[in-house]
């Protein structure tokens, strides 16, 4: 009884050493700082979408949405408001979730492959004024012309512009901080009911779950996160890219999550760093990286269906 | 008093009427059962109570109150808990896991992000408590979708049991089940009815279960109540051994 609580939190405690020791050895592998902090952000972004995907079972193919709202106003927030990077932060996470708030209520009555159909739709609605809207955005060139904000600590500023090492533990601690909140939810009777329409909606129904309303508060979640992440992406480029809201960027986060394992929590972040390390490296050598991706996605599907985090992880039983 | 009153409700589906004009009380610690031939319109009638859809007229009064508008979840709010003819659980988590959720959202947390110790204690009780009444204590962290059927049936009454409804509906509790899991699953029904004076409407094949349970028999035949009565009613009537007793015999 005790050994399964046990080995839980060894296995915790490993994923935050390495994540807490990354700089000090993705350079002798021969990675760099930068890569480690592309990892979390966009499997931050993974995971976000796997709160939905994974543990209240429905399929939102355009989550990239709300990670390129959370881009834009971050950016728009340090170009024209504030030279703030919480306030770009917290303002992109809004941005990001309130509009996932109102569509979700558009959404929540459509179920599999209609509900992924009208998020991709939603989804593009997003691309194209981002695309369009010049003046604003920078259109198809992207929002450029802000940049990261050192920190004030009061006692003390962090450089986390030119300090790859402090940026790198800044992103940590804003990943710390989602994750942290995003298990807590699922640890918890509202989390529980989420699994429960995931496992059965008719016995949930049935069980006096407003079905819709449950799955619209997970999806106004799961896009708030997916903001946040965004946010912390601009952040890493200094610079947001409509083709972050476009709906093949949403169908990479699914790969993420599926190729990790959607049914565990930690997979998405481990499908983020296979598909961010191999895009780093396998696009010096070639311009069809994603061929490769790909079939290492197949690969993972055809034997793996619980993703590679699941095929380590023994079955709960 | 009466926990359900049913008045004069019809479900048309395009030209199918496949429940016409039926009428029926079900008084308070009542167990009634449903009986008739396949098609009859049993399952229908159970969808028009449990709220999956509404009826096209008529209405339906629980507690006192017109819920015919109601949807599904604030019946189930209200006091009104159902089983399904083929079994409606949550395979992949526990049997604990499984009555927890119930049990939570009888405590009123299913919103909540957060619980305290003391109240996951007292929906801990709350949840072996309900186990203990369907005789599944010893099975707590198995998952529900290992167990044999007749477990599972067991698991899906608990789920409802947790919810401390006011009405219970069992849509065919025995079906597929051998005489030794029938027998388990009538004892239990009989242990609700008679000793937590559950109110109960049953929809059942089994005509020894049927008889052996039920206070009052409801006969329904291509969409219309053809009797109402006892048992002993039930059996003498010659309508009803004509359209279906005797068939079955």
């Amino acid at each position: 009884m005790t050994a399964e609580p046990i080995r839980k939190l060894i296995v915790l405690a490993a994923i935050w050493i390495v994540l807490l020791l990354a700089p000090f050895w993705m350079v002798p592998l021969g990675g760099y700082t930068a890569l480690a902090t592309r990892v979390l952000v966009l499997g931050l972004a993974a995971m976000s979408l796997n709160f939905l995907l994974g543990f209240t079972g429905v399929l939102s193919f355009g989550h990239a949405a709300y990670f390129g709202l959370g881009a834009y106003g971050a950016g728009l927030t340090l170009k024209y408001l504030a030279l703030s990077t919480p306030l770009a932060v917290v303002a992109g996470m809004l941005l990001g979730g309130l509009c996932g708030a109102i569509l979700g209520m558009l959404l929540v009555r459509r179920r599999g492959v209609y509900f992924a159909m009208v998020t991709i739709a939603f989804g593009q609605v997003f691309y194209y004024i981002a695309f369009q809207w010049s003046s604003l955005t920078g259109g198809d060139d992207g929002l450029r012309g802000f940049s990261r904000q050192p920190l004030d600590l009061g006692l003390i500023k962090l450089d986390i512009l030119t300090d790859a090492n402090n940026f790198y533990y800044f992103v940590l601690f804003c990943f710390a901080l989602a994750v942290g909140v995003m298990g807590f939810i699922l640890r918890s009777p509202f989390g529980r009911t989420m699994i429960a329409i995931r496992e059965n909606e008719r016995r949930s129904r049935f069980l006096g779950i407003p079905v819709e309303r449950h799955i619209w508060i997970a999806f106004t979640l799961s896009c708030f996160f997916m903001g946040f992440a965004g946010a912390l992406y601009a952040l890493v480029n200094n610079f947001a890219d409509p083709r972050g809201l476009h709906y093949s960027q949403s169908g990479d986060f699914v790969m993420m999550a599926v190729m990790g394992g959607m049914r565990s929590f930690w997979g998405p972040l481990l499908g983020a760093a296979v598909f961010v390390v191999l895009q780093d490296y396998l696009s010096s050598i070639t311009v069809n990286w994603m061929s490769f991706v790909g079939l290492l996605f197949i690969l993972v599907v055809l034997f793996f269906p619980r993703g590679l985090l699941g095929f380590f992880q023994r079955s709960k039983a | 008093m009466n926990v359900l009153e049913i008045d004069n409700v019809t479900k048309r589906f395009g030209n199918l009427v496949a429940v016409r004009d039926v009428s029926l009380n079900v008084a308070q610690g009542e167990l009634c059962a449903i009986i008739g031939p396949n098609g009859a319109g049993k399952t229908t009638f159970f969808n028009l109570i449990s709220g999956f859809f509404p009826p096209t007229s008529g209405t339906i009064t629980f507690d006192g109150r017109d819920i015919t508008k109601l949807a599904t979840h604030e019946r189930v709010a209200r006091g009104m808990a159902r089983t399904f003819q083929i079994t409606e659980i949550f395979p992949e988590l526990t049997v604990f896991e499984n009555v927890r959720i119930a049990a939570e959202v009888a405590g009123g947390y299913r919103l909540r992000p957060w619980i305290n110790r003391a109240e996951a204690a007292k929906v801990a009780q709350h949840v072996e408590a309900t186990l203990n009444l369907v005789a599944l204590e010893t099975k707590n962290d198995r998952l529900v979708g290992e167990l044999a059927h007749g477990d599972q049936r067991a698991a899906e009454i608990a789920m409802a049991l947790a919810l401390k409804p006011h009405l219970l509906l069992l849509d065919e509790p025995t079906a597929g089940m051998g005489d030794q899991e029938t027998f388990q699953i009538t004892q239990l029904i009989r242990r609700l009815h008679r000793d937590s004076k559950y109110s109960i409407v049953l929809i059942e094949h089994d005509m020894r279960v049927v008889f052996h349970l039920a206070d009052r028999i409801c006969v329904l035949d291509q969409g219309r109540m053809l009797a109402q009565g006892t048992p002993q009613e039930i059996a003498a009537n010659e309508t009803v051994q004509a359209a279906y007793l005797g068939n079955a015999a």
